[in-house]
């Protein structure tokens, strides 16, 4: 049972592979990102479906992260250098939204 | 020439490694296991994307934010994940059964 | 000088670099803002960065830096391979468990950076740390023994020396 549900996710894993670098025709950053979007649904499906509240946590955490590099690819493709600025920013708030997070999970107060 | 193939050599490593921590997100069983395969993983994709970038655009404003944007994420990502593993053990979520042993609960036991 | 000014020159310098990495260094304005700041900065909030004094010259110290940072950089690679087989091997093949592990460090910022590299690291994740009795708990993916002295020797003598040369 668990080896059908392996293969058949390698199976779907490759048929969007092969959509996304050979049939879609757009610039090489935009197949770059798309990449970056297949990840975020299935952080999406965690945050969703996700058994505990840690897990969810967890991956509001790996959110971010993923997002700065999204950003940094895009300024890359304008050529614009405060999409860098945007990407820090959101890290920053980002682990300081897990901390806070962290804490409350632990039921202690912020300022302890 | 090598320039580029060097930055974008980086940047499709580092999409790789993003997505193999987000499928370890989403297969692994228990949250420690999830918490080290997404850190670990996403920490090192991310920060190889803004390597890529900064060799690509050199010592420029853009090449600087880069550099600044790796050193934050290697400081502030493992210690996001510590402080949520540490709430997820004192909040009792319960560990997967594959588990071998759990020598942080039994001292704890003793000290109370 | 007294240590207290050092840090503080150094916090100055340090916050200096970093608002020239964020803006443009050829405007005059931004130079002479940036300096204000950073001097503010410095005299509020600069005595916290050094504290003690250290044993080792400081071109030792950085020397060790760069052999410090080498050695992550490789171990951060086979972290991530490692981490990769798992994830497509069809049976997730783990055997999870948290060890306790015991440190020669006393410093806290050296224990800091050493629970920041565990995590990093193949295999492991810090849980816990007891600054007092100078132990970490650590959950291992795969544990191999449960006796605390192999676990030291395989997972917290990897940077131990390193960072006894450069902090302490």
């Amino acid at each position: 049972m668990k080896i059908f549900r392996w293969i058949l996710g390698i199976i779907i894993l490759s048929i969007l592979a092969y959509f996304n670098f050979f049939v879609y025709e757009g610039e090489i950053i935009f197949k770059l990102i798309n990449v970056i979007l297949f990840a975020s649904l299935f952080v999406l499906y965690r945050v969703i479906f996700g058994p505990s509240a840690a897990d969810r946590i967890v991956s509001i955490d790996i959110f971010g992260v993923l997002i700065i590099g999204l950003l940094a690819i895009i300024g890359l493709f304008y050529d614009e250098s405060f999409y860098m600025d945007i990407a820090l920013i959101w890290g920053l708030m980002s682990f300081i939204a897990s901390l806070a997070f962290a804490k409350i999970l632990e039921r202690r107060h912020l300022d302890d | 020439m090598i320039r580029e193939i060097i930055g974008y050599g980086l940047i499709y490593i580092g999409i790789a490694f993003d997505f193999f921590g987000v499928l370890g997100l989403v297969r692994l069983p228990d949250i420690y296991n999830r918490l080290q395969a997404a850190t670990k993983s996403v920490t090192f994709g991310t920060g190889g994307i803004l390597l890529g970038i900064f060799i690509l655009q050199g010592f420029n404003n853009f090449g600087f934010k880069a550099i600044l944007g790796i050193i934050f994420i290697f400081l502030t990502s493992p210690t996001a994940a510590h402080a949520i593993s540490h709430a997820a053990h004192r909040s009792n979520i319960k560990l997967d059964e594959k588990t071998v042993v759990d020598q942080y609960a039994e001292d704890n036991e003793n000290k109370e | 000088m007294s240590l207290k000014n050092r840090s503080r020159m150094a916090v100055f310098f340090l916050s200096l670099l970093v608002w020239f990495m964020l803006t443009d260094i050829t405007d005059l304005q931004e130079v002479i803002l940036g300096t204000i700041v950073a001097i503010f900065v410095s005299l509020v909030a600069g005595h916290f960065l050094i504290t003690t004094e250290k044993r080792h010259h400081i071109f030792r110290r950085i020397g060790y830096s760069l052999l410090y940072i080498v050695k992550f950089t490789w171990e951060i690679i086979k972290a991530n391979v490692h981490v990769a087989y798992l994830v497509v091997h069809p049976k997730v093949p783990i055997n999870p468990g948290i060890v306790k592990i015991k440190t020669k460090l006393t410093k806290e910022s050296a224990m800091t950076i050493l629970a920041n590299s565990i995590t990093l690291t193949p295999g492991t994740l810090t849980v816990d740390i007891n600054p007092e009795k100078q132990e970490l708990y650590i959950h291992c993916i795969d544990v191999h023994s449960k006796k605390i002295e192999d676990n030291t020797k395989d997972i917290g003598n990897r940077f131990e020396k390193i960072l006894m040369e450069i902090f302490e």
